[in-house]
């Protein structure tokens, strides 16, 4: 099929009346237009581009929260100072996005609803108590992440609503995370298996914790089981180990081209420690570089 | 259904007319005629099509030719000064940076947005910037000993 009617929008309204005709957005085409080539899907008959719309790019911070327009790149999330500093996981997860033309127009838009369960985004900001806003013509509503993908590919988004942004709220005082993803070669990958953790320190203890999995389930998803062996601990190994068994073993992993099932579970535990270490390590004001998966040097 | 558009590549404005789905490369190659950004993969895995939009590094075979629409598109024709090579481009030929050529219009755009952005790389920052364009001939050695012999 070929691509009947393109156009571009100017702002919001003209996307959100755009889609409201049946037409699909696209925003860098990293992943719709990829995906076109390699015959995944094609191209939608009818295109809305939303690169230009202004109302939907930049990254700001309001008393500590933290703002993404739908457009924000991986680049900009990357490199942006307040991300690095108190969203340290979501800074790990752009940085390792494809390469550096990927991460040079690939949104934060485009990576949530594309909703693919290797996605690199989707655990930190389920980590970190993310939630976007979806907008139609019919109006606007807020939408946790973790409630946003509905399955692999899948979003719980109706077709004419337009991510217009994503908000983070001010970590608690003493927040620390990472994301950490196994991986074949530092660029121009996707996760073989993810993890993140965010955790809160207080005296020396644990008095909150996140873990979430990557690639290890039909969704990005929390382990409220990994949590609780953190949470009143006092971050030492013996709790480490148990909250990273326990993401092991809430697992349920695929086989596919890019690893098997048994291998994708056994590693799970091994990449859910490192998220976990590098974590509290970093809220014990230890150095561990951006990104946390390959030692710094992305 | 064709639609009219200018492309500004290079500093120059082409009127083209394209099928909505069709690629900033394709758009760059056959409709404007300039040849010098190759096809290699057409799926945004080998970065030989890579042209620079804005000054930033895009995968041309994968990025809607319409998108670039108002937009600076540079091409490797677009990094030379008529017949006098850019100081990275002589490098190239001096440390054994080409040998088939195939990858060599991608390598030196991506190495150029990296230089922009970054004048005085490590070698490290090299390998991340030009993960994105693979070449089958040189093992990569003389390509990132060019774009370090030129930074500062
Ligand atoms: C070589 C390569 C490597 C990659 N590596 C990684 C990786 O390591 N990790 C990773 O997570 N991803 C990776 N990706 C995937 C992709 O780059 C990212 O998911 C990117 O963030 C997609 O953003 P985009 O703007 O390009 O999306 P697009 O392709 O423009 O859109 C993707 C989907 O989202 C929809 N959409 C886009 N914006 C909106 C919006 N605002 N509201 C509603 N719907 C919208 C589109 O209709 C489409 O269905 C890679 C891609 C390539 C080509
Ligand atoms: S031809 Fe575009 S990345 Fe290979
Ligand atoms: S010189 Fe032949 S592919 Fe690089």
């Amino acid at each position: 099929m070929s691509v009947a009617s393109f156009t571009s929008a100017a702002t919001v309204d003209d996307a959100l009346a755009a889609l409201a005709a049946g037409a699909r957005p696209v925003a860098g085409g990293t992943d719709l237009v990829v995906g076109a080539r390699q015959g995944k899907a094609p191209l939608p008959e009818r295109i809305v581009a939303i690169d230009r719309v202004a109302e939907l790019s930049g990254i700001s911070e309001l008393d500590g929260a933290l703002h993404l327009g739908a457009l924000a790149t991986h680049s900009e999330i990357a490199t942006h100072p307040l991300v690095r500093e108190r969203f340290t996981a979501l800074a790990d997860a752009s940085a390792i996005v494809g390469s550096r033309a990927t991460r040079a127009h690939g949104t934060i838009g485009g990576n949530l609803m594309n909703a693919s369960p290797a996605m690199e985004t989707g655990g930190p900001l389920q980590c970190l108590d993310a939630s976007v806003m979806l907008q139609s013509s019919r109006g606007s509503r807020w939408v946790p992440v973790a409630e946003l993908f509905g399955g692999p590919g899948a979003t719980t988004a109706q077709p004419d609503e337009l991510l217009v942004a994503v908000d983070v709220p001010a970590p608690a005082e003493g927040t620390a995370s990472a994301y950490v993803r196994l991986e074949y070669r530092r660029q121009m990958e996707i996760a073989v298996v993810g993890a993140t953790a965010a955790v809160t320190l207080a005296g020396g203890a644990v008095s909150a914790a996140r873990v979430a999995i990557t690639a290890l389930a039909p969704t990005i998803r929390r382990v409220p089981e990994a949590e609780a062996a953190l949470e009143s601990s006092d971050g030492g190994e013996a709790a480490v180990a148990a909250a990273a068994a326990a993401a092991a073993a809430a697992s349920a992993p695929i086989s596919d081209v890019r690893a098997s099932e048994g291998y994708r579970r056994a590693m799970a535990e091994v990449i859910a420690r490192r998220a976990i270490e590098a974590a509290l390590a970093r809220g014990r004001g230890e150095l561990v570089p951006i990104p946390a998966s390959s030692g710094g040097t992305g | 259904m064709k639609v009219a558009a200018t492309l500004t590549v290079n500093g120059m404005a082409y009127p083209v007319e394209l099928d909505p789905g069709t690629s900033l490369l394709v758009a760059v190659r056959e409709h404007v005629g300039l040849t010098g950004s190759k096809e290699g993969c057409d799926d945004s895995e080998c970065g030989a099509c890579m042209m620079l939009l804005d000054g930033k590094p895009v995968n041309a075979c994968s990025y809607l030719a319409l998108q670039a629409e108002g937009r600076e598109v540079v091409t490797v024709e677009g990094l030379s000064a008529g017949r006098e090579l850019s100081p990275l481009q002589a490098a190239f030929l001096q440390h054994g940076g080409v040998q088939c050529g195939f990858c060599t219009p991608g390598m030196l755009v991506s190495a150029t947005a990296l230089l922009a952005d970054n004048p005085s790389p490590s070698e490290d920052d090299v390998r991340i910037a030009l993960a994105g364009n693979l070449c089958r001939c040189t093992g990569y050695d003389g390509i990132v000993k060019a774009v370090l012999s030129v930074a500062r």
